[in-house]
């Protein structure tokens, strides 16, 4: 049985590909772990109950039959239907209980200590970092740091329709609902870097809603918190100075906030830290000049239906707007 | 093929009455039907209740006064129904003309009831999820009340025709008598639901 | 010399074979031409209209499946932009689970469950009528409206708020909210259609034990449509009052709840996979046993496990929204109560095993398509245990693993038994055999097309890809497995056009058929084929579970119904003691004017609510001309 494990675990990795980063199988998070466990569990137990139903029905249909039409003892038929049903019922039991002990040691995300708000947009993941101390909370967009090996509690909640949060490597999913809130226990292991995606149809631009969750050496955590809860990093690139005066005179301001600008809109991700990021627009492009740039020239033809609107420019200011926003580090 | 005859069933009556009608079940999976229906938007009241602060939203509990006098209608008018569909059963040409006029009158007056029972709700559909409940819950049974009374004038005329006087429009009426059973019987609850659960 | 009394009709005692066929075919017949066509109450023929339209259904939907699977077989294709593929793949949905799946499994019924208790018609013929242009309506609303770009596009289980007043711009929510009524509606009116025949029209002598499976599981699913439907009719009325006269049903800023939305819908929607499902746990029953040469082994344990899997199924409806934030004691009951449904079809499936290892086995092509449901659908129910488990649905939720497991279930445990059922009764529909060859040849391509495309999924499930996206990136390692599964089915939709050109040449030219060509022991084939317009020329009397057990060379028969108007027997329930004779209205043309009024209302309702009071209008006149008496024998009787 042990080698049977071992052979099936070889396949579904090799299956589960190299870049594992948003794969079920490849956890690297306690909640994922359990699961994984359980899938492994199962799946072997189900592969068995299905061979052994196939080998009966190969061999019902292809045995041999006597000659004469004599019909087998309906009691004996009956005895072993009857031990059939009595082996489903144990192996059910024993999978709903299998189940039920996975669910327990996954956690509840209320016992976390460290908070972190997710709201969902259509179509952009809004993170906050609340403080008790408002001068210390900040917001970012679509990536989420955590400390290794902590309890996170991912408070769920939406600004429009359901979506849902799912990062496979660390936990299940868990829906964002309009009007509930959920929450979600995160847990890393190891540090790196973790993909998801939402999982939930949420409309146009569903397909290109992902997220990064990256875990931290806890000091590493601790100065990518500081770092974020600066202000904007002044610019002194003369192309990031001139793209600045571009951003606050074009109506990027209404949508966008950087803080200690003017620019304080809402609507859209939190731009004050964008430059540090790994992706744009929702895990759609590495964060670089040229995709900032092709993004802002026209995001409708990247990600059509989502709500940026094409603000038209000229090369001079797109080269020095993406500057600036590559700046934000 | 070949048939060989074993049984003969001349003399079977050429109509069924009661459970040996057709229609009467076909009016009896309607009655399940639209029972689940009526199940339904109560449960969809309770669901509602059990997620506010507080219940009702943003209004008083309804008025009793013409709710209560409509169910008392209501059960009133069980009565006749009970003794047209005995009078249907005695294929009593008379009686059951007379007692369909009857019904006809006793399907329109609590829909005059009814139109005093909305306001009393003292909430519009479109204010919050209570308005839109109870004004749906009010809606639906209205729209039974009015089908059934459509039904009902229907056969009035019915058995002042030519066709009247025939077993199988006996068994229509008794079947529509039924289902007036089942429109009073499916208030009851809707009625306790409405009036009576905001003010436990 | 027939024996008549003044005044009374005239009977079938007494007649000849020839005179009898020849009054009976006059009292019986639809009358040639449109009007006829337009008119027929014959169950038989609206059967095969409702087949042959759920099957048209079937081929868009698959259509429009290529095109998703085109769009998908590499990443950041351009084929289709989201918008239209949001509408495509609502639509897929959409027109599979409400146009296909339950309408063709009712249509089967329609057809068979009349003559397999052996009485002339259904019950309420003219609402038989009325149904099959419901579903038309609704059918061709929906597609006119993807045709001009309007189609629904939240996905075939319309999530509010996305589907709500807020989100959802237009009209396209509310066509799909309105098709849903137009399908239910023809739904349920079948449904009390086989109810009542099943219960009061059997032959006389077919007690409660000598039921067939497929005429049981017909009734349980019957219970199942009426039980559950009237919770999406809920549903989907909310959301269109939401949408037109600003009810709050699902704003969770005046009261309301998103999640209200999801639990009707599935409370509907459980039971919605069972009743496509239980009519093909029918079908195999009666495939199994013909071509096994015995009975199915353990009728009393069958028919309890297909009652058991009728009262589970209103119980799991919450395994839908195992990750929509409720508690987790509720959850896990509902983790209990899904995997306890897998035991009664555990039951069914040794049922059928034991009696394949007891009988003698004949591998005719409607066989084969059942031997293809055990082995997939056993796939889909073990992937079902899976999901039913609540950290493991987790993680498989919205991904392709449970695109995976409900297509194995459905198409394993539902068009396969389909596929054969249409190869066993189509020489009973048309008189004439399908092809055996092309038969093997489609359930060969179809097996392994099938097999191809959808197993892979499982993997891209479980590698992280989510559902309903248009597209997805070249980093994810997910374009090998993808342009798989596009080359895939590409042999899966060769084998159902096969299928089709076998179906269709086979009923312009194929072999004729005889009344038993199987050998088979239900009473359809104690008639000829196709049967009569009057199916049955005296209607037989029943003695035991298998009439026609070794091919008996006289039927016994009941005698002294009449032949000058419509009339069949209505029975008792329990035993199928004769009560009375019974009058079967005959053609109408009012079936098809109310269905024409009520598709008015409905349509205009998508616009302004006060087209339910002004709409009722026609519809009360049409319906008051469907039922009052038109002096004909049958209404006078």
């Amino acid at each position: 049985m042990r080698t049977g494990r071992v052979l099936l675990l070889s396949i579904i990795s090799a299956v589960a590909g190299c870049s594992g980063n948003q794969a079920a199988l490849d956890p690297q998070g306690a909640p994922a772990i359990h699961i994984e466990h359980l899938i492994i569990g199962i799946t072997i137990v189900c592969t068995v109950v299905w061979l052994l139903v196939m080998i009966v029905l190969g061999w019902a249909l292809l045995r041999k039959r006597s000659s004469d039409s004599s019909q087998p003892g309906e009691r004996s038929l009956t005895m072993i239907v009857g031990s059939a049903v009595a082996a489903t019922v144990i192996i059910i039991a024993g999978l709903t209980i299998a189940s039920f002990y996975t669910t327990r040691g996954i956690g509840l995300p209320e016992n976390a200590a460290l908070t972190i708000t997710v709201r969902a947009q259509q179509w952009w993941w809004q993170v906050i970092y609340a403080d008790p101390d408002p001068v210390l909370s900040f917001q970012t967009a679509n990536e989420i740091h955590i400390p290794v090996g902590q309890d996170v509690r991912i408070q769920l909640e939406s600004a429009d329709v359901v979506h849902s949060f799912w990062v496979p490597s660390l936990a299940g999913k868990q829906d964002l609902v309009p009007g509930r809130s959920n929450s979600l226990l995160l847990r890393a292991e190891r540090p790196g870097i973790y993909r998801g995606q939402c999982a939930e149809f949420c409309g146009l631009q569903h397909t290109h809603m992902a997220m990064m969750v990256i875990a931290d050496e806890p000091a590493d955590y601790q100065r990518w918190i500081a770092a974020q809860r600066e202000n904007e990093a002044i610019p002194t690139d003369q192309d990031a100075a001139a793209g600045k005066i571009v951003f606050l005179s074009k109506p990027c301001a209404a949508c966008h906030t950087v803080r200690g600008t003017p620019a304080t809109g809402t609507t859209g991700p939190d731009l004050t830290h964008v430059g540090s990021r790994q992706t744009i627009a929702a895990g759609l492009l590495e964060t670089t000049r040229g995709s900032l740039a092709a993004w802002i020239a026209d995001p409708q033809t990247l990600k059509p239906g989502n709500n940026m609107p094409m603000v038209p420019l000229n090369s001079v200011e797109l080269r020095n707007i993406s500057a600036y926003m590559e700046s934000l580090k | 093929m070949k048939h060989s005859v074993v049984l003969n069933l001349s003399k079977l009556p050429a109509h069924g009455l009661g459970t040996a009608s057709l229609t009467w079940w076909g009016t009896l999976a309607f009655m399940v039907i639209e029972g689940t229906g009526f199940a339904l938007s109560i449960v969809v009241y309770l669901y509602l209740m059990s997620l506010a602060p507080h219940w009702p939203l943003n209004a008083p509990p309804p008025d009793l006064l013409p709710g209560t006098a409509l169910t008392a209608l209501l059960i009133a008018s069980l009565l006749p129904n009970v003794l047209i569909a005995r009078w249907t059963r005695q294929q009593n040409l008379a009686k059951v003309r007379i007692g369909l006029v009857i019904m006809s009158l006793l399907g329109v007056a609590p829909l005059i009831v009814r139109i005093f029972e909305f306001p009393a709700m003292h909430i519009s559909w479109d204010q919050n999820a209570y308005g839109s409940i109870v004004w749906v819950m009010l809606g639906l049974h209205t729209t039974h009340i009015i089908t059934d009374l459509i039904d009902t004038v229907v056969l009035t005329c019915l058995m002042f025709s030519r066709h009247g006087d025939n077993p199988r429009r006996y068994g229509d009426v008794s079947d529509n008598a039924m289902y007036w059973n089942f429109v009073v019987a499916a208030w009851l609850p809707m009625y306790i639901c409405l009036y009576w659960v905001p003010r436990l | 010399m027939t024996t008549r009394h003044e005044g009374e009709d005239l009977r079938d005692r007494g007649l000849d074979e020839m005179e009898l066929d020849r009054r009976l075919s006059q009292t019986w017949s639809t009358p040639a031409g449109l009007w006829g066509a337009l008119s027929t109450v014959d169950h038989k023929i609206i059967g095969r209209r409702y087949i042959v339209t759920a099957f048209v259904f079937l081929a868009l939907g698959g259509i429009l499946a290529m095109a998703m699977r085109l769009q998908l077989s590499q990443p950041e294709a351009r084929f289709i932009g989201p918008d239209r593929y949001n509408q495509i793949f609502t639509m897929h949905g959409t027109n599979m689970m409400f146009l296909f799946a339950v309408p063709v499994m009712e249509a089967m019924a329609v057809y068979l469950v009349p003559l397999m208790v052996g009485t002339r018609n259904i019950a309420f013929p003219r609402l038989n009528a009325f149904s099959y242009w419901m579903y038309l309506a609704g059918g061709l609303l929906l597609w006119i409206a993807f045709a001009v770009d309007t189609g629904p596009d939240v996905g075939w289980f319309a999530y509010v708020p996305l589907a709500g007043p807020q989100y959802a711009a237009g009209k396209r929510a509310d066509i799909w909210a309105q098709m849903i009524t137009f399908t239910e509606v023809s739904a349920l009116a079948v449904a009390v259609e086989i109810v009542v025949t099943v219960f009061k029209q059997r032959a006389p002598g077919m007690s409660l034990d000598r039921i067939p499976l497929f005429v049981w599981s017909m009734l349980v699913t019957s219970f199942l449509i009426i039980m559950a439907m009237p919770a999406i009719m809920i549903a989907s009325s909310a959301l269109i009052l939401d949408r037109l006269v600003g009810t709050h049903f699902f704003n969770p800023a005046e009261g309301g709840d998103v999640l209200l939305w999801q639990h009707l819908f599935w409370f509907f929607g459980h039971p919605e996979v069972y009743i496509i499902f239980l009519p093909a746990v029918g079908m195999v029953s009666t495939i199994v046993a013909t071509f096994t040469r015995r009975p199915v082994f353990g009728y009393l344990a069958m028919v309890m496990a297909l009652i058991a899997t009728g009262v589970l199924a209103f119980g799991l409806w919450v395994h839908h929204m195992f990750v929509a934030g409720l508690p987790r004691l509720g959850e896990s009951f509902f983790t209990a109560s899904s995997m306890a449904i897998a035991i009664p079809a555990g039951l069914q499936i040794f049922c059928w095993l034991a009696t394949m290892w007891a009988g003698r086995p004949v591998f005719k092509t409607p066989f084969l398509f059942v031997i293809g449901f055990m082995v997939i659908f056993v796939i889909g129910g073990m992937t079902g245990v899976m999901v039913a488990s609540v950290p493991f649905d987790t993680q498989v939720h919205d991904t392709y693993f449970v695109v995976a497991h409900f297509h194995y279930v459905l198409v394993g445990g539902a068009v396969f038994p389909l596929l054969g059922a249409i190869y066993y009764w189509f020489p009973k529909i048309t008189g004439r055999m399908m092809s055996e060859t092309l038969g093997r040849w489609a359930f060969g391509l179809i097996f392994t097309g099938f097999n191809l495309t959808f197993f892979p999924m499982h993997i891209l499930g479980l590698q992280g890809m989510p559902r309903r996206i248009y597209t997805y990136q070249p980093e994810m390692p997910w374009s090998g497995l993808n342009m798989f599964v596009s080359l895939s089915a590409v042999i899966l939709a060769a084998g159902f056009l096969l299928f089709f050109i076998d179906a269709i040449r086979s009923a312009v030219s194929g072999t004729a058929a005889p009344a038993n060509p199987w050998e088979a022991s239900t009473l359809e084939w104690a008639t000829s084929s196709p049967p009569p317009p009057y199916n049955f020329a005296r209607l037989p009397v029943v003695g035991s579970l298998e009439p026609l057990f070794n091919n008996p060379e006289t039927l016994p028969v009941a005698s002294g119904l009449s032949v000058d108007r419509r009339e069949l027997i209505v029975s008792s329930v329990v035993e199928a003691l004769p009560e009375a004779r019974e009058s079967s209205p005959g053609n109408s043309i009012w079936p098809l004017w109310s269905a024409l009024a009520t598709t008015v209302l409905l349509i205009w309702s998508i616009f302004t609510p006060w087209a339910v009071v002004w709409g009722s209008i026609p519809v009360s006149i049409a319906l008051i001309g469907w039922f009052w008496p038109k002096g004909t024998p049958e209404d006078d009787a």
